[in-house]
């Protein structure tokens, strides 16, 4: 397992290059010039000549690209063309809003679509399956923007329970904090509910039939044990697939969450920073978010060890 | 001991109802063993299944007959008194042991699940319980073994910690589904002799499910022959072997291999396939693969009638015209007669 985990975070370097020359590529093909963007309309020629040269924007974009990758491997991305400041301390700095976000987010999640799927396959004998059916797939449907706007006009506007937009760190206090994150953190977690609710569903029916369930019945099992016990645990395995991949669109959603409730994030950073033009913001944020992704995807091939015991990585 | 008396289990598929289980009877004795033969899709495995009312519902119904077990009708038993017969009172062990163990579990936790479901004792006790099973059916190294997976043993010795389970409460009737089909042919010996031994040991009556009536040959007391959801023939295996009554059991008897059997004789193969349970053919089910088969097949669907002591076979024909036909296709087609 150490040896695996160790080879797992090894293969993370050639990942992480091949992403870092993607997101350079990506931001400086994309037009507009932060030097004509950082002195404004009005500025002569000759001062934006300048102002690129101080930055390294006329040099050949490998050599620009080779003085960053120099950079980023002694750990330092470089500072903001726009705040002069690290871009590594603007990230930390944004960071706490988006992780509470997402861990907000995630118990979200799983509170309430680990009971759902499993009252789910209780009743499967109901009406209430097919109509759970069809509200995940509405739920899917639903784009997050549109439900994240309805959600405010009704709990924020209408119904005035909850800020429309805003944000209280954690050290303000817990009550402050967690009541401007609960309606963001909802309407993020939703479509992603409807997802996962869906996902262990249908892993648990897969189930239900086999043969394994049916040893159980026979011994006498009840059918709550022979469900939480049996078809549980063995549902769970495929599902964190998808749980690993939420994790990481949680990561995208956030970005768009952040700007529509106003919460400084990496997401709205990012954002930020694409209408700057201000390049090595955008490319350690997007670098940042990568590194996330896979180390998600890490933690998640090591939880299967965990849960299924045919899966030994050694 | 268990009594069925006329038991119809229907399964409501999307393509129409299928009568799986078509007006069976037969009684089992305390001690006994009776083999319950049949192709696939005659319905063998689920009337195993109704025995302690596993198929699951829907598809299947239970529309007529039942099923005493000690005088007490388990189709209509409440949850928890069916609860309470599964396991403690009637164990099964089914087809595949490859799939019949629960994968993310180590087997000493199942072992002990099947134990601890009747009886009440402490994790100690439990475990202690789960090893002395394990001896009993013979697992090598039981102690370290409980802490194993399911795909870390063989699949006749997962069919063996399969038997443990089934054992757990000291079930007064095991029904086994077809435990050796998919075993090899050694290892299908082996679990045939630990059920052999299980049963002189503490004296549990057996139902065993097969197509393979070699494997029930030295095992059944009785054998019930099964086509078509309904019983076709049934009585001692002596009877069955050397007493054919019904021309099912004849050709599946010449469609075993045999080792006493010249070079130029030859296997009868049962031509055609079992019939369609949801439209099933005017007549007597077997007409349209009967080598015997004659006008009046078509019309009458024969009952199961005496043809000895304890002896019962569904066919039109007497015994001296079925011994002539039988003579007659045997020297056709090359086969044993006897």
């Amino acid at each position: 397992m150490l040896s695996y985990t160790i080879r797992r975070l090894l293969s993370v370097i050639p990942v992480m290059l091949v992403v870092s020359i993607i997101v350079f590529l990506l931001v400086h093909l994309t037009p507009g010039n932060p030097a004509f963007i950082i002195l404004g309309e009005d500025a002569s020629p000759e001062a934006i000549a300048q102002l690129e040269k101080q930055l390294g924007l006329n040099e050949p974009l490998y050599i620009q690209f080779f003085d960053w990758i120099k950079q980023v491997m002694t750990g330092d991305l470089g500072t903001s063309v726009y705040s002069a400041q690290p871009v590594t301390e603007l990230i930390f700095g944004n960071f706490g809003p988006t992780i509470s976000l997402m861990v907000l987010s995630l118990l979200f999640i799983l509170v309430i679509s680990i009971p759902l799927a499993i009252l789910i396959v209780s009743l499967r004998k109901t009406i209430l399956d097919p109509l759970f059916t069809n509200a995940s797939l509405l739920g899917v449907s639903i784009p997050e923007f549109w439900l994240a706007i309805l959600l405010v006009l009704v709990f924020g506007v209408t119904f005035p329970i909850f800020p429309v937009a805003g944000y209280m760190p954690l050290a303000e206090g817990f009550g402050p904090w967690i009541y401007h994150l609960l309606l963001p953190a909802f309407v993020l977690a939703l479509v992603e509910i409807g997802i996962i609710a869906r996902m262990l569903r249908d892993s648990m029916l897969d189930s239900v039939n086999q043969d394994y369930t049916k040893t159980a019945r026979a011994k006498g099992v009840r059918e709550r044990d022979v469900l939480m016990k049996h078809v549980f645990s063995n549902a769970l395995i495929p599902t964190t697939t998808v749980l690993g991949a939420t994790v990481a669109g949680l990561l995208g959603g956030t970005v768009i969450i952040e700007t529509l409730f106003t919460i400084p994030g990496i997401g709205q950073l990012l954002i930020d920073s694409i209408h700057r033009r201000d390049y090595p913001v955008i490319q350690g944020v997007v670098l940042f978010i990568a590194a996330i992704y896979v180390l998600v995807n890490l933690i998640v091939d090591l939880l299967y060890a965990f849960l299924d015991p045919r899966i030994r990585y050694d | 001991m268990l009594e069925v008396n006329n038991l119809h289990v229907h399964l409501d598929t999307p393509a129409g109802l299928v009568k799986a289980v078509d007006g069976v009877s037969f009684r089992l004795e305390a001690g006994q063993t009776i083999g319950i033969v049949g192709e696939s899709g005659s319905g063998k495995s689920v009337l195993a299944h109704s025995l302690t009312k596993l198929n699951p519902e829907p598809p299947a119904t239970y529309p007529k007959g039942e099923i005493l077990f000690e005088g007490e009708n388990i189709l209509t038993m409440d949850k928890k008194r069916l609860r309470n017969l599964r396991g403690k009172e009637i164990a099964m062990i089914f087809q595949d042991p490859m799939s019949s163990l629960n994968p993310v579990f180590r087997i000493g936790r199942q072992l002990m699940e099947a134990i601890q479901t009747h009886q009440k004792l402490p994790k100690k006790e439990a475990r202690q319980k789960a090893i002395e099973l394990l001896i009993d059916v013979g697992i090598p190294d039981p102690e370290r073994r409980m802490q194993d997976y399911p795909h870390q043993f063989s699949g006749g010795m997962r069919q063996r910690v399969l038997i443990a389970i089934a054992l757990a409460a000291r079930p007064k009737l095991l029904i086994a589904d077809e435990p050796t089909t998919a075993l090899d042919v050694t290892i299908q010996a082996q679990i045939i002799e630990l059920l052999k031994s299980i049963q002189k040991k503490y004296g549990t009556s057996i139902i065993m499910i097969t197509h393979d009536l070699g494997v029930v040959a030295n095992l059944a007391d009785r054998i019930l022959v099964m086509y078509a959801g309904k019983i076709v023939e049934s009585g001692s295996t002596a009877d069955i072997f050397y007493d054919t009554a019904m021309p099912y059991t004849w050709s599946l008897l010449r469609s075993i291999p045999r080792l006493d059997a010249g070079a130029s004789e030859r296997l009868l193969h049962i031509e055609g396939h079992p019939p369609n349970l949801i439209h099933p053919p005017k007549g007597c089910n077997f007409h349209p693969r009967c080598p015997f088969a004659r006008d009046a097949c078509l019309q009458t669907d024969p009952p199961l009638a005496e043809r000895g002591t304890n002896h019962m076979a569904a066919c039109i024909l007497t015994k001296p015209e079925f011994d002539k036909e039988k003579r007659a296709v045997a020297e056709r087609k090359g086969v044993l007669l006897s």
